[in-house]
């Protein structure tokens, strides 16, 4: 009966086999080949060019996620300490931001950062800019948002925070308050507390919610074209061009392709190390 | 948790920012679609032209309807394959099991732009293999003494590889939320339906499937949010023919957004915040009920 049973899942391991193991045969074979399909090393090689890229993308998503996780983390353990209905709202509007699409989210950042943006008409308003004429001599009326590599940050952030709280904040109400008790009984001030019980129990959900910001931050293509203003190119931009975009190259784009999934499959296992034997945090 | 605290003045105003931050850049997106002025920058007095416009542009109610399609019936397919394949993993043997777990998290592990584009590669080779068969072969069908001649279609990429993508990045999710309900299900509870008469589909119905239910119903409200959500695969698997509002919108980001695209975003913040408010209320009001029975 019960191997009657696991046939179940016959029709998905096949759907597996074409359309998740097979695509990732296909990046494999084309990132060792050139165009005419003879096998070679030299996409490879050719990467030493875009070290540039690659070190701009690993800094800029390791720097979001480190903003990601000193906001998130408080942030989850003030909601944490909520009332019940005041959670309930907590986590529907943590959620609603995720509805409207990405893209257009950060449009709308984009707009309120520009030269003659919100956040800069605001300054205007309040005669900073007037302010730092007078005292340094210059002559600014606004501060230059768009095309840094600060704005792409700032995109990263405000698209990827929920996923930093999410997970934290499910480890965090999860957590048995008698421990906490305990700990306090035995003598434990707060900060040894936080320190010795509630850092500890919470380290899954911090390392599920920092792949869960690295991964899309490091990959990103759309936030760094509309916030870097097209010259704070990333690894993703590189690899979009490479397919659909002017540098046509699939085999280029395959292999820089093989070399993110190696990495990310890399920083994925070592975390894992990290929250051994502790159980999954759940997504979402 | 709780260290019988109240939380400090500090904690709420932490909260407050961080919140103002992520909903900023929404309000303001909200505020301009009723703007009379075509500009996000300048206010020039309430009007509901852009939503007028709306439904004239062919475009945008294509695009959110191709939107909808595709997330609608990849959910529908990824719930119950991903529903039938928990449970045929959970009925294998660990052997067997493990391995294939690891490569159902695949699609969620790696970068989308990594699925997008080895998809995309998969679906060019296989389509320019099936449009050499297509275009070199005819299959002559001999029924009842006479000749049918079968012609094949040339594919590209378009809405059924768009459709491919979807389930595929969406069973995962399924699985991932049906499994744990497997585990924690009594498995004695399917034999001793099955010792007292059951046949095995009248157990699916009537035992497992009212047990890992809501299992499913999370499971398929999280695929129907990435499918909602998804662009970059999108991007990568839909070809130049469809769009959905994503690619939609990125195109417009290059040469501009109208604010007919605040007005679409508007009305489908509103009917998703309709919705989660009167799924809260239900809950808070179940959750009641149940106190109250309990007393």
């Amino acid at each position: 009966m019960k191997n009657k049973r696991s046939l179940l899942a016959i029709p998905y391991v096949g759907w597996m086999a074409f359309f998740v193991v097979a695509p990732i045969i296909m990046v494999v074979i084309y990132a060792f080949t050139t165009a005419d399909f003879s096998f070679t090393g030299e996409n490879f090689t050719r990467m030493g060019t875009f070290t540039v890229i690659f070190t701009r993308s690993f800094k800029l998503a390791i720097i979001a996620t480190l903003v990601c996780l000193l906001i998130g983390y408080p942030l989850s353990y003030a909601m944490a300490k909520e009332g019940k209905g005041f959670q309930r709202v907590a986590m529907l509007l943590i959620m609603l931001p995720m509805w409207v699409n990405f893209l257009l989210r950060t449009y709308s950042m984009m707009s309120i950062m520009e030269n003659n943006g919100l956040i800069n008409q605001f300054f205007a308003a309040i005669g900073l800019f007037d302010l730092i004429n007078n005292v340094f001599g210059t002559d600014i009326h606004y501060f230059k948002m768009i095309g840094t590599q600060g704005a792409v940050v700032v995109g990263m952030v405000y698209n990827y925070l929920p996923f930093m709280v999410l997970p934290i904040y499910s480890t965090l109400i999860k957590m048995d308050n008698t421990l906490l008790e305990a700990a306090q009984d035995l003598g434990a001030d707060t900060a040894t507390v936080f320190r010795k019980v509630i850092l500890p129990l919470s380290l899954p959900g911090i390392l599920s919610g920092v792949t869960m910001v690295f991964v899309p931050s490091v990959s990103t293509f759309a936030i760094s074209r509309l916030l870097g203003g097209g010259i704070q190119m990333l690894l993703g931009d590189l690899i979009e061009q490479q397919f659909l975009g002017g540098a046509y190259n699939p085999h280029l784009g395959s292999a820089i392709a093989l070399v993110m999934m190696v990495i990310v499959v890399a920083c994925m296992w070592i975390m894992n190390r990290f929250g051994e034997g502790e159980e999954q945090a759940v997504m979402l | 948790m709780s260290l019988n605290k109240k939380n400090s003045l500090g904690n709420r105003i932490l909260i407050g920012v961080v919140f103002f931050f992520l909903y900023a850049p929404i309000l303001l997106l909200i505020f301009y679609s009723f703007n009379a002025a075509d500009s996000s920058v300048v206010w020039k007095g309430f009007s509901l032209r852009w939503y007028a416009k709306l439904f004239q542009n062919q475009l945008i109610i294509k695009s959110v309807y191709n939107t909808l399609l595709v997330s609608v019936l990849a959910t529908l397919i990824a719930t119950v394959v991903g529903t039938l394949s928990a449970i045929g993993l959970y009925s294998m043997r660990r052997k067997f099991r493990e391995p294939l777990l690891t490569i159902n998290n695949i699609p969620m592990m790696n970068a989308d732009i990594v699925t997008g584009v080895a998809m995309c590669l998969f679906f060019v080779a296989a389509l320019s293999g099936w449009n050499y068969l297509a275009s070199h072969y005819r299959l002559i069908i001999d029924l009842f003494g006479t000749q049918y001649r079968v012609t094949f279609h040339q594919l590209s990429l378009g809405f059924g590889t768009l459709l491919i993508a979807h389930i595929t990045f969406n069973i995962p999710y399924v699985i991932l939320s049906v499994a744990p309900k497997l585990r924690q299900m009594d498995k004695n509870l399917v034999d001793a339906a099955q010792d007292l008469g059951c046949t095995w589909p009248q157990a699916f119905f009537k035992v497992i499937l009212p047990e890992i239910m809501p299992g499913i119903v999370s499971g398929a409200l999280i695929a129907f949010t990435m499918s909602v959500d998804d662009f970059v695969i999108s991007y990568f698997t839909a070809g130049s023919s469809t769009s959905t509002l994503a690619m939609q919108i990125y195109s417009m980001t290059k040469k501009g957004v109208t604010p007919e695209i605040n007005a679409v975003s508007t009305i489908l913040f509103g009917v998703v915040l309709v919705l989660l408010i009167i799924v809260n209320v239900r809950e808070i009001r179940a959750e009641k009920a149940a106190a109250k029975r309990v007393y």
